[in-house]
């Protein structure tokens, strides 16, 4: 199989798990954003995005009815391709090496490994937060400790398996797989342990609508890394078929 | 069903050599697009703003 064939898919199977992702995060998603912007304009919170004085018209660079349309379907779509891409290289240096796994189950294997390692973990540690709650001027600190976090977890996650892929022969799949894992929790909870605790939601601000994004914004990322590790199963099945076909 | 005879082809891997340049530039792409989508950059640019919506969502810190 050649590597060009590998990256079509992944970026193919990235933009249509986008699409999915983009169709929850705007039913389920957007208006928490919308409840949480309300809140922050009634006053419990920072402004958010220029001066917003009572009656006053607020300085927008970018409306809020592009943002909540056009902005997070770029943004997903972004994000679907960057990953995808990202996932199908995974799939290439896995794909045969690690077990016997076919190319689908390999794809949905790594799938789950990708959501949880990527956004699941660091969400634990960093969870999401809707606008008006975390303070401007920490932005840049709050940004650079999620990226460090997410990085401790696909570094570890990728050392882990490495790990797991070594010892199976000696230990067999399972106990290989399982002390895996152990290396990886061991590590993000030292991790998570370590890294500076997060906590700037504003007094008052209500906590259904805090638990309402972060679930919104939990089922966006998991639409979206099913849809990546089950489509590009899809595809990529069909293209190991031909090459077989092929071969024959 | 005519696709069920097909036997699942047993797994042969891409060489390491071969993933390697295109991992390098699929890499630095991707990068440069999440940079875009999940951080501050300056809080008030265009780009900030435009994504702003699905920065919150996806799970980046954000204001």
């Amino acid at each position: 199989m050649k590597i060009g064939t590998v990256l079509v898919r992944g970026m193919l199977a990235g933009l249509l798990a986008a699409v999915l992702a983009f169709a929850f995060a705007s039913v389920f998603g957007e208006p928490q954003v919308d409840n949480a912007i309300a809140v922050e304009e009634a006053g419990a919170g920072h402004d958010h995005g220029g001066a917003a004085e009572p009656g006053a018209e607020e300085e927008e660079v970018v409306s809020r009815g592009v943002q909540s349309t056009l902005g997070l379907a770029v943004a997903t779509g972004a994000y679907g391709l960057a990953f995808g891409g990202l996932f199908a290289l995974a799939f290439a240096f896995s794909y045969g090496r690690v077990g016997r796994l076919s190319a689908r189950a390999t794809a949905g294997v790594l799938g789950i490994v990708a959501f949880v390692t990527v956004f699941l973990v660091p969400f634990l540690k960093y969870p999401s937060n809707p606008p008006a709650v975390g303070q401007p001027d920490t932005i840049n600190t709050r940004t650079t400790w999620y990226f460090v976090m997410v990085l401790i977890s696909v570094v570890a996650a990728i050392a882990a398996t490495v790990l797991a892929s070594r010892l199976a022969a000696r230990l067999g799949s399972w106990n290989a797989v399982l002390l895996g894992v152990l290396g990886y929790l061991v590590v993000v909870g030292v991790a998570a342990l370590l890294l500076p605790v997060v906590n700037e939601v504003p007094e008052g601000f209500p906590a259904s609508l805090l638990w309402n994004f972060r679930v919104a914004s939990l089922g966006t990322q998991l639409l979206l890394w099913a849809g990546i590790g089950l489509l590009f199963g899809v595809f990529i099945e069909r293209a190991t078929r031909r090459v077989a076909a092929a071969r024959a | 069903m005519t696709t069920a005879a097909v036997p699942v082809p047993v797994p042969i891997s891409i060489p390491v050599r071969e993933i390697l340049p295109w991992a390098v530039l699929t890499a630095i792409l991707s990068l440069v697009l999440l940079y875009f989508v999940g951080t501050a950059q300056g809080a008030d640019s265009i780009i900030h703003e435009f994504v702003h919506d699905g920065r919150h969502l996806l799970g980046f810190p954000c204001h």
